[in-house]
């Protein structure tokens, strides 16, 4: 089986005024149909921008990203980002967010009709369907990014990619919105690729964890599969020895291995 | 402590009530409508200050202007000679005999051709600007030096080349209101968060999607801003502009009151300016209100 989504030999640069910046080198990585991969690392080793990349938002300096056998160098709607905060327009209402997105991408092969009930359905699947008529001011962070999560699978994603999805949420909400995206994943089978720096989460999630070296010219350091069975529940997992374990390699890779000098002093 | 008292104990823990719970429903709270008492002291403390201030102002102007050889005419002689303009401003006598409120109109109908005019163009350049580093690099410098051109040294060239009186008054209306125009919507387009752009690129919509989509609301608060400032400046155009090209708008009225010594009705004609240039910039600023709700928060 050839690889869904394959990062070949990534590299990326940044050149301003003269200065070039390397921020990514050799990056190497397969994800397969289905799976869910979290990317963690310490803040500026270039998870953002290798998720940038992936969405096409960002041009690679080297190597390629191909999905499902072809290059991908420009965004588009079979890569849907989950932003951090969320980046629903302020003008619309929740609705007409979501319209905006399906009418684009289903506009001529779906009726109104049809494209009305996928809104309603992505609506209901992050149970939302209640605030379909509230603008993103009138609803709280949490839900705010519910809706984010159902703008992103209305355009029926080949992969969908969460940047920080539940960075700007507080703690409880955060677990909320994990077990919906948890359902979701098992619901729908969505190849997802998500950025964290929360331990917990990745293990929580993810199939595979990325590992990221510091920067500059970061890279991935290891990858750890997570062999714990789905569905997933928090409360039995914390308790967990493989979960104990997987959160502890995670842990010694980022506190013990690739120490953030920068922070710790 | 023997088992008869743990009992006890369990059974005190889920005493029954004394009487059975009701439920209390919350009175809601139920705003008046319609509450004549509020209503009115809110406009006695918006009306009541500026009729003292305006009370005062023309006790003081009466009081200057009384004696026999003042220059100007006293509010009461205002009163007395203008008294046709003030208490009737739509009569209609024929071709230069018209009511106050007449003029203004058609004043308003030159500011409308030439301000809407101003609006889309001034919508389009300012978008331009702000989208493109290069038409801003080549453009922003030749606004900035056009803008300071005042409205009425654009009469004589635009004189010349219209050759007629109306399109040439519509075109320093236009001429003066559509830099703020382009100025506030190139900054409202160049502040529109990279996130947007971001959900833009995603959804791949095309030039006129991402206009009509994205950044016209996203820059509706800038425009609006450089809309109200815009028809500031057109209103004071249009008055100047009309004192040169004739015809039968307000600005030429006060030119011909002048000729004619007709002091009082000049200030009449100047109240009438005051007030429409008031209900215009608030009537721009409501539209704004309206269409950007929503846009500001976060």
């Amino acid at each position: 089986m050839t690889a869904y989504l394959k990062l070949d030999h990534i590299d990326k640069s940044f050149a301003r005024g003269g200065q070039v910046s390397e921020v990514l080198k050799d990056i190497r990585l397969t994800i397969d149909k289905g799976e869910f991969v979290s990317i963690i690392g310490h803040s500026g080793c270039g998870k953002s921008t290798l998720l940038n990349l992936i969405a096409g938002l960002t041009k690679v300096t080297a190597g390629a990203v191909l999905l499902e056998n072809k290059e991908v160098d420009s965004p588009g709607p079979e890569r849907a980002v989950v932003f951090q905060n969320h980046s629903l327009l302020p003008w619309l209402t929740v609705y007409e967010n979501i319209n905006l997105a399906v009418s684009k991408v289903f506009g001529s092969a779906r009726t109104k009709a049809e494209r009305h009930d996928w809104i309603m359905r992505n609506l209901d699947l992050v149970q939302m369907a209640h605030a379909r008529d509230k603008r993103p001011a009138e609803i709280s962070g949490g839900m705010k990014q519910r809706v984010g999560i159902a703008r992103a699978l209305a355009m029926e994603p080949k992969i969908l990619l969460l940047d920080e999805p539940f960075g700007a949420l507080d703690a409880l909400t955060r677990a909320h919105l994990q077990d919906a995206v948890m359902d979701i994943h098992s619901r729908l089978g969505s190849t997802t690729i998500m950025i964290t720096h929360d331990v917990d989460e990745a293990v929580l999630l993810s199939d595979r964890i990325v590992m990221m070296t510091n920067g500059p010219a970061a890279t991935i350091g290891e990858v750890l599969a997570v062999p714990l069975a789905r569905p997933r529940s928090r409360i039995e997992l914390s308790s967990d020895r493989t979960f104990l374990r997987c959160r502890e390699a995670v842990l010694k890779f980022l506190y013990e291995r690739h120490r953030f000098v920068e922070a710790a002093e | 402590m023997s088992i008869q008292a743990i009992e006890d104990t369990k059974v005190k823990a889920f005493p029954t009530p004394a009487k059975p719970a009701e439920v209390i429903a919350f009175t809601a709270k139920v705003r008046r409508r319609f509450d004549p008492a509020a209503i009115a002291g809110k406009l006695a403390s918006t009306l009541v200050p500026p009729a003292i201030v305006i009370v005062v102002m023309l006790v003081i102007w009466q009081i200057a202007c009384s004696s026999p050889n003042a220059s100007l005419p006293p509010p009461s002689q205002v009163w007395n000679e203008a008294y046709d303009l003030i208490a009737h401003p739509f009569f209609d006598y024929g071709p230069q005999d018209i009511g106050l409120a007449w003029r203004v109109l058609i004043s308003l109908q030159r500011v409308a051709i030439g301000f809407g005019l101003a609006a889309i163009v001034g919508v389009a350049l300012g978008a331009l600007v702000g989208q493109s580093i290069w038409a801003m690099r080549g453009l922003d410098p030749v606004f900035q030096i056009l803008r300071t051109v005042p409205p009425l040294a654009w009469l004589p060239l635009s004189l010349a080349a219209f050759r007629d009186s109306s399109p040439s008054a519509i075109f320093v209306i236009f001429i003066t209101s559509i830099w703020p125009v382009i100025i506030n919507t190139a900054v409202g387009v160049r502040n529109i968060p990279e996130d947007y752009r971001n959900v833009s690129r995603i959804l791949r919509l095309n030039q006129l999607e991402f206009f009509v989509k994205i950044m016209v609301p996203a820059a509706a608060p800038y425009i609006f801003t450089g809309l109200r400032i815009g028809i500031g400046l057109s209103w004071l155009a249009i008055v100047a502009a009309e004192m040169l090209t004739g015809g039968v708008g307000i600005g030429f009225f006060i030119w011909d009151a002048w000729n004619s010594s007709r002091l009082p009705d000049i200030i009449v004609a100047l109240a009438y300016i005051g007030v429409t240039g008031f209900c215009l910039d608030r009537l721009v600023a409501a539209v704004g209100a309206f269409v950007t709700r929503g846009t500001t928060a976060k």
